[in-house]
C-alpha cells in the first residue's frame, strides 16, 4: 500500500474542507477502498476518515425514509421500518457480501464501490477505468462477469452493488454535500454514468462532494422481490439480479418497477419494460415480451453471452412470483 | 501515529504507520497471534474479530480508524482452562482440521449468535419478521464469510448448533 496522510474529520464541514486538496479520498467502512489500495489500484495521497461523522440516522419523514450515508449495511437491512415497508432493500443487502463485511460497509460506500472487473484489479493489464487511454483488456479477454447492456468500446464493466439495484427500483435519491456548503439531491437514475469514452468517471459526483444520505420515497404497496443469480449460494457477486416492486389489481398488473444488476455499468431500469407490463394480465407471453424489450440491444462479449438468456429467465421467474395469487413473500 | 486500542480488556498504546491494518496491529504490534491472516482482502474471514461487539474483517480496516475502540479476539473469549461455550463446542464436535480458520470461525460465530438473538434476518430467512432461528441453513448462510480450506464445515455447523442449543437450555 502506498503511504498516505490520515485525517480524522470531526464534522461534515471539516471533511468537506479537507477534501478540497487534490488527491484526497473519503474513507467510510474501508471495505472496498482498502482492498483497492492494497492492490495499488487506488493510491490516494490523503485519506479523510468520515466514519465518526453524525450520518448514522434512519428517519421517517413525510417525504419518505432518510438513510444517513454512514448507516451500516447490517443496520439498514435489520431496520424495522425498512423490513416492513421496503423489504426489497433488506433482501438486496442481505444477498450481498458477508455478515462481517455488512457490519463495516456503509450506505454511501456501497453506492460508490468500484467494479470487480479482474483487469481493473490487475495493475499489469491495460484498463481505461484505472488508467484512461490504456485500453480495455476485458474486450477480447475473460469477460464472464461483464456487461451486456450500455457498454462502450472503452469499457464493458458492471457495477457490483446489490443495494444500488434495489434503490434504483425504489426510485431513491442521493443527497450530496459540496465543499462550498451547497447541498443537492440527485435521483439515483441520474447519479450513475454509462462508461462511454470516460469509464473512469462513474457518477455525477463533483470532486470533493460527499454523500450525506439516501432518500427513499414512501413505499407503494405490493409485492417486493430481489432475486440474485450467482456462482454459489452465498458470498458471491451477482451474475444477474432483478429487483421488483409490483402491485396487482383485479388480476392485472397495476404498477411495476424493475431494476437489474449484473447487466450494465449501473443498475439498469427500462421504462419500456415497465410500460409493457402495466395494465396487462400476467402470462408467459407477456413476460417474454418484457424480456424482448429489456434485451433488444443486449450484446454479449463471448464469455458472458449466457447472461442474455439468464436475464430473460430470471425476469420471467421474478414476474411469475410477483404476480402469483398466493400470499407468501415480502410485501410493503 | 498514536493509537490506543483496548484488546480483550487490556489497553494497548501503539505507535503505528497509518497503513497498519487492525489485523497487523493485533498480531504484530500487540503480539496477539491467535487472529489469523488468510487472504488479507476480506474474502476468507480468518481475521474476524469483534469491535465494540460486532464482527468485522480486521484485514480490511485501518488500526488508526479504531482509536479508542474495544476489540475482542479469540484470546479474549476464553482460555484453555476456561473455554467459551463455542470453543468447547468446537472441541466437542471436532469442528476443525488444521485449525487455521478456527479463531475466525469462533469469533464470527460468537457475534453471529448475538445477531440471531437480536432478530436480524438473513438471506435465507423465509420472512423478515423473524424470529431468527439457528437452523443449519441459517448458520451456513450467516457464516458464509468464513471459509475453511480443510472443509470442516459439517462439524463447524454442528459446533455452532450445539453452542446455540446449550444457550437456549441455559436461558
Ligand atoms: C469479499 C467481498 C465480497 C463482497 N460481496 C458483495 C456483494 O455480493 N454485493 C455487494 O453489493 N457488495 C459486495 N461487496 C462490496 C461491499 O458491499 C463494499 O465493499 C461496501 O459496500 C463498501 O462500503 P464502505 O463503506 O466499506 O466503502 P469504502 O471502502 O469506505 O469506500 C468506497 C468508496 O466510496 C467513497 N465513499 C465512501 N463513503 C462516501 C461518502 N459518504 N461520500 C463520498 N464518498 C464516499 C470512498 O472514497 C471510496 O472511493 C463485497 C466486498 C468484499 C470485500
Ligand atoms: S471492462 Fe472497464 S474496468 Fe474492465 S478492463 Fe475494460 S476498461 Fe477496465
Ligand atoms: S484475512 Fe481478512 S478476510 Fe481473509
Ligand atoms: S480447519 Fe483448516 S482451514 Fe478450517
Amino acid at each position: 500500500m502506498r503511504a498516505f496522510d490520515y485525517i480524522r474529520a470531526g464534522s461534515c464541514k471539516d471533511a468537506l474542507a479537507e477534501a478540497e486538496t487534490p488527491g484526497t479520498a473519503f474513507i467510510a467502512g474501508g471495505t472496498n477502498l482498502l482492498d483497492l489500495m492494497k492492490h495499488e489500484v487506488m493510491t490516494p495521497a490523503r485519506l479523510v476518515d468520515i466514519s465518526r461523522l453524525d450520518l448514522r440516522g434512519i428517519t421517517l419523514t413525510d417525504a419518505g425514509l432518510r438513510v444517513g450515508a454512514l448507516v451500516s449495511n447490517s443496520d439498514l437491512a435489520a431496520d424495522p421500518l425498512v423490513r416492513r415497508h421496503w423489504p426489497l432493500l433488506s433482501r438486496a443487502l442481505l444477498a450481498g457480501a458477508s455478515g462481517q463485511l455488512r457490519n463495516k460497509a456503509t450506505t454511501g460506500g456501497n453506492l460508490l464501490q468500484r467494479t470487480r472487473c479482474y483487469y481493473f484489479y490487475d495493475t499489469a493489464m491495460p484498463c481505461n477505468k484505472r488508467e484512461p487511454g490504456s485500453g480495455c483488456a476485458a474486450i477480447g479477454g475473460f469477460n464472464r462477469i461483464h456487461a451486456i447492456l450500455g457498454a462502450s468500446e472503452a469499457c464493458i464493466a458492471t457495477h457490483p452493488s446489490d443495494m444500488a439495484v434495489a434503490l434504483r427500483a425504489l426510485s431513491a435519491e442521493v443527497e450530496l454535500l459540496a465543499p462550498g456548503g451547497g447541498r443537492r439531491q440527485v435521483p439515483l437514475a441520474a447519479f450513475y454514468r454509462l462508461p462511454g469514452d470516460t469509464p473512469h468517471v462513474e457518477t455525477v459526483l463533483e470532486p470533493g462532494e460527499m454523500i450525506a444520505a439516501v432518500l427513499l420515497p414512501p413505499a407503494e404497496g405490493g409485492r417486493q422481490i430481489y432475486r440474485k443469480v450467482r456462482d454459489r449460494a452465498s458470498y458471491a457477486f451477482a451474475l444477474v439480479s432483478v429487483a421488483a416492486c409490483l402491485r396487482m389489481e383485479q388480476g392485472r398488473i397495476a404498477a411495476a418497477a424493475l431494476a437489474f444488476g449484473g447487466l450494465a455499468h449501473m443498475p439498469w431500469r427500462s421504462a419500456d419494460v415497465e410500460g409493457t407490463l402495466i395494465g396487462e394480465v400476467p402470462s408467459a407471453a407477456l413476460f417474454d415480451r418484457a424480456a424482448d424489450l429489456l434485451l433488444a440491444e443486449a450484446k454479449g462479449q463471448g464469455d458472458n453471452d449466457f447472461k442474455i438468456p439468464l436475464a430473460r429467465r430470471t425476469l420471467a421467474a421474478v414476474l411469475a412470483e410477483a404476480t402469483a395469487e398466493d400470499t407468501e413473500g415480502d410485501r410493503a | 501515529m498514536h493509537v490506543t486500542l483496548t484488546i480483550n480488556d487490556t489497553k494497548h498504546s501503539l505507535d503505528l504507520d497509518p497503513r497498519t491494518t487492525l489485523l497487523d496491529a493485533i498480531r504484530s504490534h500487540a503480539g496477539l497471534t491467535g487472529t489469523k491472516k488468510g487472504c488479507d482482502h476480506g474474502q476468507c474471514g480468518a481475521c474476524t474479530v469483534m469491535v465494540n461487539g460486532r464482527r468485522i474483517n480486521s484485514c480490511l480496516s485501518l488500526a488508526v480508524m479504531h482509536d479508542g475502540d474495544a476489540v475482542t479476539t479469540i484470546e479474549g473469549l476464553g482460555t484453555p482452562e476456561a473455554l467459551s461455550p463455542l470453543q468447547a463446542a468446537f472441541l466437542e464436535t471436532d469442528g476443525f482440521q488444521c485449525g487455521y480458520c478456527t479463531p475466525g470461525q469462533i469469533c464470527s460465530a460468537t457475534a453471529m449468535l448475538e445477531e440471531i438473538r437480536a432478530g436480524w434476518p438473513s438471506h435465507v430467512s423465509e420472512t423478515l419478521d423473524g424470529p431468527a432461528l439457528p437452523t443449519e441453513a441459517e448458520i451456513a448462510e450467516r457464516m458464509s464469510g468464513n471459509l475453511c480450506r480443510c472443509s470442516a464445515y459439517p462439524n463447524i455447523v454442528a459446533a455452532i448448533r450445539l453452542a446455540a442449543a446449550e444457550r437456549e437450555d441455559a436461558a
